[in-house]
C-alpha cells in the first residue's frame, strides 16, 4: 500500500493506505480524527468539510493520496491553545446546533466563507454560501445568526 | 429559587452543556466507535421490488480477499433468530386482527422492496466487504411489483404477503358513522377535498450505524446503535428476536445525530450486526451510506385521503368525514400500524368543536420501504386534512379564514372530542390573535395589491394545529393496542460531595437534555448546573426506559425526574434531621439549604449528601445510608400542545418560485424550561414542514425503483430555501404533569405544511396545489391563474 504524508492540525502525519482511500477515511480511520463526519455519498451535505491549504473542501470526494504534502485543518484543529475559535463560540452562543452532526462541517465552511467574503455578512449571502451544507435540525435560522456573529467576532 | 440557580434554572435560556464536544469535533457517534479486531459489514440488497430468491451462490465471493463470513436468511433461520416485529396491534372494523406478514432480518426466499436485505458480507475492511458483495450471485425470479395503493388493493394485484388479502393490513375506523352521516345529510354546505400527503424520507444527517460485539467469557453481547430508545431496542432484540436474554445484552446509543422518528425502530442491520458478532467471533461494524438510508430507513406520511367537512347555516362545523389509504410499505415497521390510526384519527377534531367525526383508514402493503413514524407521526397528516378543509370551507362560504376558525374554536376545557381525546387546557383564540398581530394580518390586502403591481402573486395561509404529545398513559395506549407501556424512568444519584447524576430513560439526539434536565435539577436542589450530569443511552447504566419520540422527554421524562427528586428531598430531610437533632418534619429545604424551621441551624445540600454516606449521625436501623432514589412516571393523559402558524408568500409567476416573506408562529407548549432550546425545536420543525410542502418527495417508479435515492434527487431544504422565523408563545400549563409541560419537538412539522399550502393556494386562487409545491408545479398553476385573471 502506498504511503501518504501530510500535515494535519499542525502535526506531520503519514500512513500506508489503500490507493482508493478517501481523505475523510484517512482522517477518521487512520488518524482517528472522528470530528469530520460523512453524511452522504454525493458531495451534497458538507458534514465532511475540512480546510486543505487554507481552503474548504469536501473530504469525502477526494483521495487521500492526492493530498501528499498538504496542510489540513479539521474541526479538532480549529481551537488554538485551548481557546475556542470565534466561530465555534458563535455556534454555541447562538444555539446554532442541535444534534451536532453537521456542525463540524458547518463551522469549517463558515470560517471559509469569512475568509472569502469578509467579516460583514448579510443574511442572503450567508444562506447562499451555505448551499453545500445541509442541516436537518435547526432550520438554519440560528446557524445564519451564528455565522454572522462569528464573522464579526473573527475581525477582532 | 436561589440567585445562582435563577440564571440557569427553569425558564432560563441557558447555553447548552453538550455543545462543547460537538463544536470541537469530540462528539462520539456510533460510527466513531471502533472495537479491536472489528470486521465491516456490507449488505447485499435486493435490486428488485418484488422477487422470489431461487438461489444465493456465495462461492466466488467467499474467496475474495479479507472476507470473514457471508451470511444469509438460511443462517439466521438456522440460529432461530426471530423476525422484526410490529409492536402495535390494530383490529379492523370487523374485529379481525391486522394482517402482519413475516419480516425476517435477512430475506427468506422472497424480497419485497428495493433494498430488502438478502445477505451480509463481513470482511476485514469495508472496501473488501463491498468488493465481495459484488460477487455474491443471487438468482431472482422477478415478480410484478405494485407501488400504488389503489392498484395494490385491486383484484389480481401482486400478492406481497400471503396473509394479507388485497394487500390490506387492516380496514380500521374510528368515530360514530351514523351521527356523522346525519350531520352531512343536514349540512348547509359541504367542503370536499382529495388530499395527497406526500411520502418523505426522514434523513437525519447521521445515517444509521451499528457495532455488534460479543464477549465469549461472559457470553454477553454489546450493541452500539443509532437509537432514540436503546431500552426498547434491547427489549425487542431480546424478547422477540431472541438474540440474547436482556441480562446478556447491553445496548448503547451514544451521541445520535438526529432521529426524527426514524431511529425509534428496530431494524434488520443492527440485529444482524449483534448476531453476527458471535457467529464470526469478531466485532461487526456497519454504517449506512446515504443511499441505503433512502432505501431502508422507514419513510414517513404517504396518505391518500378523501375528506369532507359539513357546515351549518351559521358557519359552524357540524361534521367531518375522512377515508384514508395509508401506505405501510412492504413490511410493518416497529410502530407503523399505529401511525395512520391512533396517532392520526384522534387528532381530526383539530382545535374545533366538531360534534361528529368518522374516519376510515385502510393500511396497505406496497413494494416500497416500510413507512413509520416521522416527526409528528399521524398528527401532521391529520392537521393537514383539518386545516386544508377549514381554509377551503371558509373561502367557499365567503368568511375570513381567521374568523371562521375563531367561530369554531373549542373554548371550554376539559373538552371531550368525538374521537377519543380529552383536551385538558388551551386558549386557542389567544394564539390566533397573537399570530394575526405578528403577521400584520389586517394589512395583507395592501401587500397583495403592492405585489400585484409588480407582477407578483401574494398569499397568506393560517394553520391552527393541535397535537397529542407526552406519549403516553400506559393503560390508555394498552387499550388501543400498544404492546408496551409508555411511562418513563429516572434515577437520581447524589454523590458524597454533593454532585448529582441523573439517569434517564429519555434519549437526546439533538434535543439538549443534558442542559434542560440539568436546569430542572439545579433549580430544585439549588446546586450549580455544572454539578449535575445527565446519563442516558446505555442499558447497563439506566435500568429501563422508553426513549424519546412523540415530544415526550419533557412531559414524561422530566416528570419522572421530579418524582425522584421529591424522594431525594424527603430522604435528605431525614439525614439533615439526624445531623441537626430535629425531626425531618421541622426541616425546610430552600435554595439548596436544609434549615431547622424557626432557627438559624442549617446545612447545605453537599453537607447533607456527605452525612448521608458517612452515616455517623444515625444508625442503619433508623435510616439507610446513602442518597439515591428512583421513580417511574406514567402520565394520566396525553398533553395537547397547540398553536397558530401564519405563512405569507410571494410567487413569481415567471419562474414559479415561491418566496416565503414571513413566518409567524405562536405556540402554546405550556411551561417552558429553556426558551432558546424550545425555539430551536420550533425552527427545525417548521423547516421540515416547509420541506414537505415545498421540496421533498420520495418517488418510486412503477417497477418499485426509488428514483429519489440521494441528496442529488431528493430535495432537502437548504439555507436559502428557507426564511427566518418569528416565534412567539402563549402559555396554558398542562394540568396532567408536575411541570406543566406540553412538549415542543413536533409542533413545527405539524403546523407548517397547511400554513404554506394555504398561502400558496391563496396566492394562486386555486385549491388544487400538490405537495411538494415545487417551482414547476407552481409555475404551471400560476400560468392558469394569470389566464383566469385576464379572462375576468
Amino acid at each position: 500500500m502506498p504511503k501518504v504524508s501530510m500535515t494535519v492540525n499542525g502535526k506531520a502525519v503519514s500512513g500506508n493506505v489503500d490507493s482508493r482511500t478517501l481523505l475523510v477515511q484517512f482522517l477518521r480511520e487512520t488518524l482517528r480524527l472522528t470530528g469530520t463526519h460523512v453524511g452522504c455519498d454525493t458531495s451534497q451535505c458538507g458534514c465532511c468539510v475540512v480546510h486543505v491549504n487554507g481552503s474548504a473542501i469536501k473530504s469525502c470526494t477526494t483521495l487521500a493520496l492526492s493530498h501528499e504534502g498538504s496542510t489540513v485543518t479539521t474541526i479538532e484543529g480549529l481551537a488554538q491553545d485551548g481557546k475556542l475559535h470565534p466561530m465555534q463560540e458563535a455556534f454555541r452562543e447562538n444555539h446554532g446546533l442541535q444534534c451536532g452532526f453537521c456542525t463540524p462541517g458547518m463551522i469549517m465552511t463558515a470560517v471559509d466563507i469569512v475568509h472569502r467574503k469578509g467579516n460583514k455578512l448579510d443574511e442572503q449571502t450567508i444562506r447562499h454560501e451555505l448551499e453545500g451544507n445541509i442541516c436537518r435540525c435547526t432550520g438554519y435560522h440560528n446557524i445564519v445568526k451564528a455565522v454572522a456573529a462569528g464573522a464579526e467576532a473573527m475581525a477582532k | 429559587m436561589s440567585a445562582t440557580s435563577s440564571a440557569t434554572g427553569i425558564g432560563a435560556s441557558v447555553r447548552r452543556k453538550e455543545d462543547l464536544r460537538f463544536i470541537t469535533g469530540r462528539g462520539q457517534y456510533t460510527d466513531d466507535v471502533n472495537r479491536p479486531g472489528q470486521g465491516y459489514a456490507f449488505f447485499v440488497r435486493s435490486p428488485h421490488a418484488h422477487a422470489n430468491i431461487r438461489k444465493i451462490d456465495s462461492t466466488a465471493a467467499a474467496k475474495m480477499p479479507g472476507v470473514l463470513a457471508i451470511l444469509t436468511g438460511d443462517d439466521i433461520a438456522a440460529d432461530k433468530v426471530g423476525g422484526l416485529i410490529c409492536g402495535w396491534m390494530i383490529h379492523s372494523k370487523d374485529g379481525s386482527p391486522m394482517k402482519a406478514g413475516a419480516h425476517p432480518a435477512l430475506a427468506q426466499g422472497k424480497v419485497r422492496y428495493v433494498g430488502d436485505h438478502v445477505a451480509v458480507v463481513i470482511a476485514e475492511s469495508l472496501a473488501e466487504a463491498r468488493d465481495a458483495a459484488e460477487k455474491v450471485e443471487v438468482d431472482y425470479d422477478v415478480l410484478p411489483a405494485v407501488v400504488d395503493m389503489n392498484a395494490a388493493t385491486k383484484k389480481g394485484a401482486p400478492v406481497i404477503h400471503d396473509v394479507a388479502d388485497n394487500n390490506t393490513v387492516y380496514n380500521w375506523h374510528l368515530g360514530d358513522k351514523a351521527a356523522t352521516d346525519a350531520a352531512f345529510a343536514k349540512a348547509k354546505h359541504v367542503t370536499k377535498l382529495d388530499i395527497v400527503n406526500n411520502r418523505l424520507v426522514p434523513n437525519p444527517m447521521e445515517t444509521r450505524a451499528a457495532v455488534g460485539d460479543y464477549e465469549p467469557g461472559t457470553e454477553s453481547f454489546t450493541l452500539y446503535t443509532t437509537s432514540q430508545n436503546p431500552h426498547v431496542a434491547r427489549l425487542v432484540i431480546s424478547a422477540f428476536i431472541g438474540v440474547a436474554p436482556e441480562n446478556k445484552l447491553r445496548v448503547i446509543a451514544p451521541d445520535v445525530g438526529g432521529g426524527f422518528g426514524s431511529k425509534i425502530f428496530i431494524y434488520a442491520e443492527e440485529v444482524v450486526c449483534v448476531w453476527a458478532a458471535k457467529k464470526v467471533g469478531r466485532p461487526v461494524k456497519w454504517t449506512a451510506d446515504r443511499t441505503e438510508a433512502f432505501l431502508c430507513d422507514a419513510h414517513g406520511r404517504d396518505h391518500l385521503t378523501r375528506a369532507e367537512l359539513a357546515i351549518d347555516e351559521s358557519g359552524r362545523i357540524t361534521g367531518l368525514r375522512v377515508h384514508t389509504l395509508a401506505n405501510l410499505g412492504a413490511y410493518l415497521s416497529t410502530f407503523s400500524s399505529s401511525v395512520p390510526t391512533y396517532l392520526y384519527a384522534p387528532l381530526l377534531s383539530g382545535q374545533y368543536d366538531i360534534p361528529a367525526i368518522y374516519a376510515e383508514v385502510d393500511g396497505i402493503y406496497t413494494n416500497t420501504a416500510p413507512v413509520d413514524a416521522y416527526r409528528g407521526a399521524g398528527r401532521p397528516e391529520a392537521t393537514y386534512v383539518v386545516e386544508r378543509l377549514v381554509e377551503v370551507a371558509a373561502r367557499e362560504t365567503g368568511v375570513d379564514p381567521a374568523k371562521f376558525r375563531q367561530k369554531n374554536f373549542i373554548t371550554k376545557f376539559p373538552h371531550q372530542t368525538p374521537v377519543i381525546m380529552a383536551y385538558d387546557a388551551g386558549n386557542y383564540d389567544a394564539s390566533l390573535q397573537k399570530a394575526l398581530e405578528m403577521a400584520d394580518y389586517k394589512n395583507i390586502g395592501k401587500r397583495k395589491a403592492e405585489s400585484e403591481r409588480h407582477g407578483k402573486l401574494r398569499g397568506i395561509g393560517i394553520s391552527a394545529y393541535i397535537e397529542a404529545c407526552g406519549i403516553a398513559p400506559s393503560a390508555a395506549v394498552g387499550s388501543l393496542g400498544a404492546g408496551v407501556g409508555l411511562w418513563e424512568s429516572a434515577e437520581v444519584r447524589v454523590n458524597p460531595i454533593g454532585t448529582v447524576e441523573i439517569l434517564t430513560g429519555s434519549h437526546s439526539h439533538g434535543q439538549g437534555h443534558e442542559t434542560t434536565f440539568a436546569q430542572l435539577v439545579s433549580d430544585r436542589l439549588g446546586i450549580p448546573l455544572d454539578a449535575v450530569s445527565i446519563v442516558h443511552g446505555d442499558t447497563d447504566k439506566v435500568q429501563m426506559g422508553m426513549g424519546t419520540y412523540g415530544s415526550r422527554s419533557g412531559a414524561v421524562g422530566m416528570s419522572a425526574i421530579v418524582k425522584a427528586l421529591e424522594k431525594i428531598e424527603a430522604k435528605a430531610k431525614k439525614v439533615a434531621g439526624f445531623c441537626m437533632e430535629a425531626s425531618d418534619k421541622d426541616i425546610e429545604f430552600k435554595d439548596g439549604k436544609f434549615t431547622v424551621r424557626g432557627t438559624d441551624k442549617s446545612m447545605d445540600f453537599g453537607a447533607v449528601a456527605l452525612q448521608a454516606y458517612i452515616a455517623h449521625k444515625f444508625n442503619g436501623q433508623e435510616l439507610e445510608p446513602g442518597l439515591k432514589e428512583s421513580a417511574f412516571w406514567d402520565p394520566t393523559n396525553f398533553t395537547f400542545p397547540a398553536g397558530v402558524h401564519i405563512c405569507e408568500v410571494e410567487i413569481d409567476p415567471e419562474t414559479g418560485i415561491t418566496h416565503i416573506e414571513r413566518w409567524s408562529a405562536v405556540d402554546d407548549f405550556g411551561n417552558v424550561i429553556n426558551p432558546m432550546i424550545v425555539e430551536g425545536q420550533v425552527h427545525g420543525g417548521i423547516a421540515q414542514g416547509i420541506g414537505q410542502a415545498m421540496c421533498e418527495n420520495a418517488v418510486y417508479d412503477a417497477k418499485g425503483q426509488l428514483v429519489t435515492a440521494s441528496f442529488m434527487d431528493y430535495c432537502m431544504p437548504r439555507a436559502d430555501d428557507l426564511p427566518s422565523y418569528q416565534v412567539g408563545m402563549t402559555q396554558t400549563p398542562c394540568p396532567s404533569n408536575p411541570l406543566g409541560i406540553k412538549g415542543c419537538g413536533e409542533a413545527g412539522a405539524i403546523a407548517a405544511p397547511p400554513a404554506l399550502i394555504n398561502a400558496i393556494t391563496d396566492a394562486l386562487g386555486t385549491e388544487n396545489v400538490p405537495m411538494p409545491a415545487t417551482p414547476q408545479a407552481v409555475w404551471r398553476l400560476a400560468q392558469k391563474s394569470i389566464t383566469r385573471k385576464a379572462a375576468q
